[in-house]
């Protein structure tokens, strides 16, 4: 149930975000969900493709610098609270967090939210438990 | 006015007879007490008889800052410890550090040095000398002390730091000489305006720096800001410390290096052969009365030129130009010794850093910074931004734990870093010294 995302290490410089979005165009490539984290200094784009080994492929030979990274997504009811009760499962079994994104699907259907932890098989076991439904790769890419 | 009116306007001729018998007496010594130095001389054959004249000194081996750390700590020392009454140290962050030791008569010998250093600058009797240079193995704080107190001066040994502090006590004791290294000062003056005290409204006449290059502009910039006069003093602590050379306040051209106690010379940075005077090329230093820590043509690194013409101030020392750049990558940041080699050694050693990296040094408002850009490659990128922000603390605290020098660091995309295709160029410094 571990989902694989590249992250690209980006320098705070104009059009580099561009330059990604665009070889991934040129090679065919989905972005299915994407977070930029950012600081005075640098910044890391998380992805989620469709082509995980072609896009790892393409941006590295442009000489980015990709790295892989498991994550865990979680698909909750798109509605008021839907995220709020995911959390209260991550509170109670005392994950970290080391960072998270989230988007609709489709606008009243349901939410997806990625979740960085720094021990992701005690964090997927204790979401199953609660009874969160959490996307297998595969799911994931298709979405 | 001249401190030692007898030795500092020496007819040339006379200077040149005092020389060799110095020089001859020291390579005697070194030669019978230094196991080190009699075997490089008797490599390549030379006694110390073989020295009739002083330009036989080029028959001598160079020594360089290599020979020192081999014989880490007291190798070359020529006297047994016990008269040994101070040692000072060089940072030493590759490597070994190189100590220097010092007799009484050493020390004796420094404060006389260093009272003409004074005298020329311009300083006497009843200034009030505020000595900003740090006080410790460094030996700019304790060696512009002892000269201070030769002089007769008032010495506040204020050591380095705590710039508001610095002022304050400066204003309040109305401190007249300022001793520092030339981009502290430009620090203070600014730090003056944050605290609206007027420079104009101190008593300070002076300054003497050294221990870092500066260029003419800066001497006008720290002229006008301070309202003082700035003059350039030259010392090494391989040779004795500040001491060696320095401007007169009458002329401000060139540094009057005390010639009854070193011999310059000026070589040609890659075959070494001596050029003539007037040409360009590193200075070589012999130490002429050194009891503790003689060195023999030790090669500074530094570029200058030597001008035998006389001065207008009386002095017939010859003078060295205003020291223009290095013949190796040293670099000086605020005051502190760094070579690129060290920085490269900081980054291999934190687990995973490839070597990919440039220094990039400029001087920002009146200090200098050192920026160190390192590729990020696979080995050391993380999704995390916590982890990359570490990676940036770990390599900044390692440098100004090993440097001695605050840094920033700024993580780069790979390859962005220029490739050279011969040797590689590490350093871009844009300071305009």
């Amino acid at each position: 149930m571990k989902v694989e995302q590249i992250a690209i290490f980006l320098e705070n410089k104009s059009g580099r975000l561009a330059e990604i979005t665009q070889i991934l165009a040129e090679n065919g490539i989905n972005i299915r969900a994407l977070s930029l984290a950012d600081t005075a200094d640098f910044g890391i784009l998380r992805l989620l493709v469709n082509d995980i080994q072609k896009a790892e492929a393409v941006l590295k030979a442009h000489n980015f610098t990709v790295g892989r990274t498991q994550v865990c997504v979680v698909e909750t009811p798109d509605k008021p609270g839907g995220l709020a009760k995911v959390l209260q499962v991550i509170k109670e079994a005392e994950l970290n967090v080391e960072y998270m994104y989230a988007f609709a699907q489709r606008s009243g259907a349901t939410g997806i939210i990625i979740f960085r932890f720094d021990d992701l098989d005690i964090a997927i076991t204790a979401l199953m438990k609660a009874g969160m439904r959490v996307l297998s790769g595969a799911e994931v890419y298709a979405i | 006015m001249i401190w030692n009116e007898e030795y500092e306007t020496l007819p040339r001729e006379e200077i040149r007879v005092l020389q060799l018998s110095r020089l001859q007496a020291i390579i005697e010594r070194v030669y019978t007490l230094v196991p080190y130095y009699r075997a490089k001389m008797d490599e390549v054959g030379v006694k110390p008889s073989h020295i009739k004249a002083l330009q036989n000194i080029r028959l001598l081996p160079f020594t360089t800052k290599e020979d020192l750390r081999k014989n880490y700590p007291f190798g070359l020392f020529t006297v047994p410890m016990d008269q040994v009454v101070r040692v000072h140290a060089s940072s030493g962050t590759t490597g070994q550090p190189t100590v220097v030791g010092y007799t009484k008569r050493d020390i004796r010998t420094w404060a006389e040095l260093m009272a003409r250093t004074l005298t020329a600058a311009g300083a006497r009797k009843g200034d009030i000398i505020h000595n900003a240079y740090g006080y410790g193995l460094f030996t700019g704080g304790l060696g512009a002390h002892y000269g201070a107190e030769n002089l007769g001066a008032t010495v506040v040994p204020i050591s380095g730091g705590n710039s508001k502090r610095q002022i304050t006590i400066m204003r309040d004791f109305g401190s007249t000489v300022l001793l520092s290294t030339p981009s502290y000062a430009l620090n203070l003056a600014d730090t003056m305006v944050e605290m609206g005290v007027d420079p104009k409204s101190l008593a300070l006449h002076t300054g003497v720096f050294g221990a870092e290059p500066w260029s003419e502009n800066m001497r006008l910039e720290i002229q006008k800001k301070l309202n003082i006069k700035a003059i350039d003093i030259y010392g090494l602590s391989e040779i004795i410390g500040p001491g060696v050379a320095s401007e007169c306040a009458a002329a401000q051209s060139g540094l009057h290096i005390f010639e009854d106690h070193f011999l310059p010379e000026i070589v040609h940075p890659e075959t070494f052969e001596p050029l003539a005077p007037g040409e360009k090329g590193e200075l070589v230093f012999t130490t002429l009365t050194k009891e503790a820590f003689p060195v023999i043509r030790y090669r500074t690194k530094d570029f200058s030129r030597l001008r035998y013409e006389p001065c207008v101030c009386g002095r017939t020392c010859v003078r060295m130009e205003k020291v223009t750049g290095r013949s190796d990558d040293m670099l000086i940041i605020r005051g502190v010794n760094v070579f690129p080699s060290q920085v490269e050694h900081v980054l291999v050693s934190i687990e995973g850093v490839e070597p990919h990296y440039m220094i990039v040094v400029d001087r920002e408002g009146t200090l200098d910074t050192l920026e160190i850009q390192v590729e990020v490659s696979e080995h050391i990128f993380s999704d995390e931004v916590k982890q990359l922000e570490t990676l940036g603390k770990k390599i900044r605290a390692d440098i100004k734990d090993l440097l001695g020098v605050s840094c920033t660091v700024k993580l780069v995309e790979p390859k962005t870093i220029k490739r050279s295709e011969g040797k590689a160029q590490r350093v871009i410094d844009k300071r305009k010294i």
